[in-house]
């Protein structure tokens, strides 16, 4: 399936990647190869089948609700690019 | 002899004899890495006095005659994805340059309790995206059987050191065969535990229902004694498999006599290098001396599985890499000056080619309008495949394949075609699909000398049962007395 590069754009912006106008276009390009390639899933009957997401039937395990120490502040902080006393800082989102 | 041209187990019995210390094994490695690492390429950070400090605790454990486990004071090496609290892991991503983890992945914490100097973070794709280390944002690893060429992917710098002896063995992780395909590219033994046998806690997350950490060593008895070690249920894990875990090397030498083979037609087929098909067709033969019988079976599925897993991983992956986006650890873009600009910015400058084209990939399978279409009808072949399994282990106790199409391959020779490179994993990824358990062993080498691995895959939880085939053929051939010619 061939994308358009509005469709390449649109799904950047979904993703929140900006991209170049040179990844535009060798995105394009690849990702409708790929998505060429995965067409072929297309001629199974897959109607009657049940999906698959986890490998393993297992239910997913939850521990004993117990309240533990999480991580200190200074250290959930110590690797943000930008902080400010105790939270992360991000530019003024409203004016 | 070198100290580390030992084994694992070899250099673990001379600790234990007391013939060797903790702290010499460690500066052997040191020294080894010293040596041959600015041709392999294959550590992105050495942490001398981390590695050297647990050594030496080692040895004082030992003299005090109270050793923490049978592997401790072993050296090892990590992929620069599992979290090692201290030491800067990045994933092989500009995105985390600089990251220092305020914690352990549960696995790196199994070995630090086991006692294992651990003395390195070694070379991958970025977020474990590829199939030969080019994707790494750094450089990429080399081959140590031939420097020119590719050690495989992702976990390629894990596979490089310890083919080139620069660590006695290391930890990997496969989403695809992340693990096996670097393993048999550089005559290796690499082992990818059954979905939910090893922690994922603390490991960086690229497709989540895929990944599973796993040993990368020389021998078959090394890795089942590394696996011994990691593989533990996580209350920290909740996909972590609660599992009772047995006694990986009590049948270790126990043989194949009697041992029903599946050697799947499907895994036989057009593109495979005519020497890697003459080198597995060849221990075909070896297991049947040995006194397994082969049985011919089939997985009508399996042309589907890359194109399945091509959805499937990206789209996890879309999902697991929001979390980067210049707030909270990472790189953050200098110039932005919007929240918006801060994601799109960062992630544009941050993530590299092939995790761009992931993202973008399965962001566009998961977007509306599409979800049917591509993800959810892949998550429905994904259970036809997992059929083909079941059906098959029904009549063998296990399956035999190459692991990877091609030897070793040119640095360069497959960056600009993704879907060439796609295909390196095309008898490795639909292990993972089905959650399953596999192994490579070394099965010979090429005209050129590139080494050819065997695939073995077996019932889920079964890994006793791979390391026992493994170890047969090993037994008969001793592949990994030989040294990269570095």
């Amino acid at each position: 399936m061939a994308l358009t590069l509005e469709q390449v754009r649109h799904v950047a912006t979904l993703a929140r990647l900006s991209l170049t106008p040179e990844e535009e276009q060798r995105f394009t390009t690849q990702l409708s190869a790929v998505l060429d390639a995965v067409e072929q899933l297309q001629a199974l009957d897959v109607e009657a089948v049940e999906p698959t997401s986890h490998a393993t039937l297992m239910s997913s395990r939850l521990r004993e609700d117990v309240t533990r120490p999480s991580l200190p502040p200074e250290k959930s902080l110590a690797n943000a690019p930008a902080k400010s006393d105790t939270s992360f800082a991000v530019p003024k989102i409203i004016e | 002899m070198q100290l580390t041209d030992l084994t694992m187990l070899e250099l673990a019995a001379k600790l234990a004899a007391g013939a060797v210390s903790s702290e010499e094994a460690t500066r052997a490695s040191l020294a080894r890495i010293q040596q041959v690492d600015a041709k392999v390429r294959a550590f992105l950070r050495v942490d001398e006095a981390g590695a050297l400090a647990a050594a030496r605790a080692s040895d004082a454990r030992r003299k005090a005659g109270s050793p923490a486990s049978a592997l401790d004071g072993v050296p090892l090496g990590l992929k620069d994805l599992f979290l090692t609290e201290g030491v800067e892991t990045t994933a092989g991503s500009r995105i985390l340059e600089g990251f220092v983890p305020p914690y352990d992945a549960t696995v790196v914490r199994l070995l630090k309790e086991a006692g294992l100097p651990l003395v390195g973070k070694l070379n991958l794709d970025e977020f474990a995206m590829g199939s030969s280390n080019e994707s790494s944002a750094f450089f990429p690893s080399h081959n140590p059987w031939d420097v020119s060429r590719t050690p495989g992917g992702s976990s390629g710098g894990s596979a490089a050191a310890v083919a080139a002896r620069e660590v006695f063995g290391a930890l990997g992780t496969d989403t695809g065969g992340s693990i096996r395909q670097p393993a048999a590219l550089t005559n290796t033994v690499g082992l990818k535990p059954t979905y939910g046998r090893v922690s994922r806690f603390g490991v960086i997350a690229f497709a989540s229902s895929l990944d599973q950490p796993g040993p990368m060593t020389r021998t078959v008895a090394d890795a089942a004694a590394l696996l011994q070690v990691i593989a533990r249920p996580d209350a920290r894990d909740a996909t972590s498999a609660d599992a009772p875990v047995p006694d990986y090397s009590a049948d270790l030498e126990a043989g194949v006599r009697g041992l029903k083979l599946g050697v799947p037609r499907e895994y036989f087929t057009e593109g495979m290098d005519p020497e890697v098909e003459a080198a597995v067709r060849e221990a075909l033969r070896e297991y049947e001396r040995l006194g397994a019988t082969l049985v011919d079976v089939s997985l009508p599925h399996t042309k589907y599985a890359l194109a399945t897993y091509y959805l499937i991983a990206p789209a996890e992956a879309s999902s697991n890499l929001a979390r980067y986006d210049g707030v909270r650890f990472g790189l953050r873009a200098k110039d932005a000056r919007s929240l918006r600009d801060v994601y799109a910015l960062t992630r544009e400058q941050g993530f590299g080619a092939e995790v761009k084209r992931r993202i973008m990939l399965g962001t566009y399978a998961l977007s509306s309008g599409y979800y049917d279409a591509y993800y959810l009808r892949a998550q429905k072949v994904r259970t036809l495949i997992r059929e083909d399994f079941t059906r098959a282990f029904a009549q063998v106790d296990a399956l035999l394949s190459p692991t990877s199409p091609v030897p070793a391959f040119k640095l360069g020779e497959k960056v600009e075609d993704p879907l060439s490179m796609y295909l390196m994993d095309i008898y490795t990824l639909p292990c993972n699909l089905a959650g399953l358990p596999g192994l490579s062993v070394p099965c010979g080498f090429t005209k050129a000398g590139l080494p050819v691995g065997l695939q073995i895959l077996g019932r889920p939880f079964d890994e006793a049962g791979l390391l026992r085939i493994a170890r047969a053929y090993e037994r008969e051939h001793d592949f990994f007395r030989r040294a990269a010619p570095l």
